[in-house]
């Protein structure tokens, strides 16, 4: 257990020692301040939730969390720190898992920082908070989940590039099984159950519930699923590349 | 002790690892050599567990790498080939970070990192970014985390490259001293190295090993083990060389350098006989010719070394 939280201390103090985190952070609220205002007119609907902000949050994921997903495998392998690190007496999981887990917190950090959006809404009107809490909460498994597929696509090669890649292609197809149009061209040819079972495995059709405020443990069990899938994947790909 | 019980490793259909096994004891420091690509590294990631073995495996301190790598681990100090580090972290900050994972906490994790940064004399670097230093440093910041928990066990794989003088004599130091509890694995290219701190040398060469000895041992494998060497001050013709080829005990003669003043000669002993450097000197001062230097010669690990491994 002090192994997993001292290999957490050590990336995220590696996080900010390098300018990536602080655009990250600052490109991610701009993206976000710009979709939630600008695209969807958060001020001219008069509405006092915060749908404008949540509804763009899987595609700003898409495109923001594989990068950070990108170098947590990658990097060890490039730099050569992984003989290093897997030969210290640390075990596979608590090693894949200290690395999550210090990402998920920094991507927690980022989102934590849109609180100035909860104020705003709080001020102008009578939002509901539970709802909009709940909404963080869903927001938070979900880029927990782009980022496990992160995590695992990184650990399949040395070059940040081609993690980030398949980390958004594989995402996008998670998105985009649920996606009205997609289910749209779909429900046209295939049977309701087959269109039912693909657009289940979406990231969006399990964040529309959290959104509005409701906790089915069907979406949670989605997200954890995914993450613990990916991070079981994860270990099997660390394990077989030393053979 | 370390354990290394029939080793095999096999990269798809290309065999890295032939067969290897051998032991350490505790005061022993043990030398592995070998040509590039002979399986060196493989070997030392076979037996600190970074690779799992096609099949065989290491015991390390009565633990078996492979089934109780955890245990194993915790007694072992490892040096990687080409010393990683994580380039965005201080010195302090990442032999923190080692001194957690081996299970210091408190004042003790802060004392131990204090003092590896003195014997490894990095405290003048200590708040700096590694991978803004040096290489001879970078090297340094590796191997203080290899000694930091004092493990009973030290696999280094090239600890002085990219050293200067100064600093590869430093770090031997630091390794002489700490044999004498330990039981020490270390690869190296430097035969100078070998001989100053190994115990035993083990030379590699594709996948297999083609020696196992003291150094002292192998430089006796070389064919100039126990040759007279002779530096005359004198011209030196023939006639006189035929006559050092008569004396008793004496096999071959070979002129290794000669110029106008001075005249060096390696003299061959008979085959299983001796050919004492009392009679030679006599010789000499018989026939007048001053010698400035007599030396017997021990052999050279170069020539050992090129003739096991290109056999």
């Amino acid at each position: 257990m002090t192994n997993i939280w001292a290999i957490v201390k050590r990336e995220l103090a590696g996080y900010f020692c390098s300018p990536v985190a602080y655009v990250f952070i600052v490109i991610f609220l701009l993206l976000s301040g710009f979709f939630t205002f600008s695209v969807s007119h958060f001020y001219e609907n008069g509405q006092a939730d915060l749908a404008a902000f949540f509804g763009w949050q899987p595609w700003i994921f898409l495109l923001l969390v594989p990068a950070v997903g990108m170098r947590l495998w990658a990097e060890e392998r490039r730099t050569g720190t992984i003989e290093l690190l897997l030969t210290l007496p640390v075990t596979l999981t608590e090693a894949v898992l200290g690395k999550f887990i210090a990402a998920w917190l920094f991507l927690a950090l980022a989102l934590f920082l849109t609180f100035p959006l909860v104020i705003t809404v709080a001020y102008l009107g009578n939002p509901d908070m539970g709802a909009i809490f709940c909404a963080y909460f869903g927001n938070i498994l979900m880029a927990g989940a782009y980022l496990s597929v992160g995590s695992m696509t990184s650990s399949l090669t040395r070059n940040q590039v081609v993690s980030f890649i398949l980390a958004v292609v594989i995402c996008l197809f998670l998105v985009i099984a649920g996606w009205t149009p997609v289910t749209e061209v779909l429900s046209g040819w295939a049977p309701l159950w087959l269109v039912e079972t693909i657009s289940s495995f979406s990231f969006i059709s399990h964040f529309s519930s959290i959104q509005r405020g409701v906790l089915d443990a069907r979406d949670l069990i989605y997200y954890v699923s995914v993450i613990f899938f990916m991070l079981y994947a994860n270990g099997v790909i660390l394990l077989n590349r030393r053979t | 002790m370390i354990e290394a019980k029939n080793l095999v490793k096999y990269f798809g259909h290309k065999l890295a690892v032939d067969d290897i096994s051998f032991t350490v004891e505790k005061g022993e420091v043990l030398g592995f050599l070998g040509p590039n690509a002979a399986g060196k590294s493989t070997t030392m990631r076979m037996l600190t567990g970074f690779i799992s073995p096609s099949s065989g495996t290491s015991v390390i301190g009565g633990r078996d790498i492979v089934k109780e790598p955890f245990e194993a681990r915790k007694m072992i100090g490892y040096l990687p080939e080409n010393a990683p580090t994580y380039p965005d972290m201080t010195v302090t900050g990442f032999l923190e970070f080692i001194s957690e994972i081996r299970g210091f906490s408190g004042k003790e994790k802060f004392a131990r990192v204090e003092k590896v940064l003195e014997r490894c004399f990095l405290s003048e670097v200590r708040f700096q970014t590694i991978n803004t230093l040096s290489k001879g440093f970078k090297q340094r910041v590796c191997f203080a985390q290899s000694i930091l928990h004092d493990p009973e066990y030290l696999i280094m794989d090239e600890p002085t490259d990219g050293l200067d003088p100064n600093q590869k004599h430093e770090v031997r130091a630091m390794i002489k001293e700490m044999a004498l509890d330990k039981a020490i694995i270390l690869s190296t290219h430097n035969l100078e190295e070998v001989e100053a701190i190994c115990s035993r040398a083990i030379i590699i060469a594709k996948g297999r090993i083609v020696a196992d000895d003291t150094p002292s041992g192998l430089k006796a494998g070389s064919s100039l083990h126990g040759a007279i060497c002779v530096t005359l001050m004198c011209g030196c013709d023939e006639a006189v060389i035929e006559e050092i080829r008569g004396l008793p005990g004496v096999g071959s003669v070979e002129t290794v350098e000669k110029t106008e003043s001075e005249v060096t000669l390696r003299i061959f002993a008979e085959d299983g006989g001796g050919c004492g450097s009392q009679d030679l000197i006599r010789f000499f001062m018989k026939k007048e010719m001053p010698t400035e230097k007599i030396f017997i010669e021990e052999g050279r690990l170069d020539e050992v070394f090129r003739k096991v491994t290109t056999s």
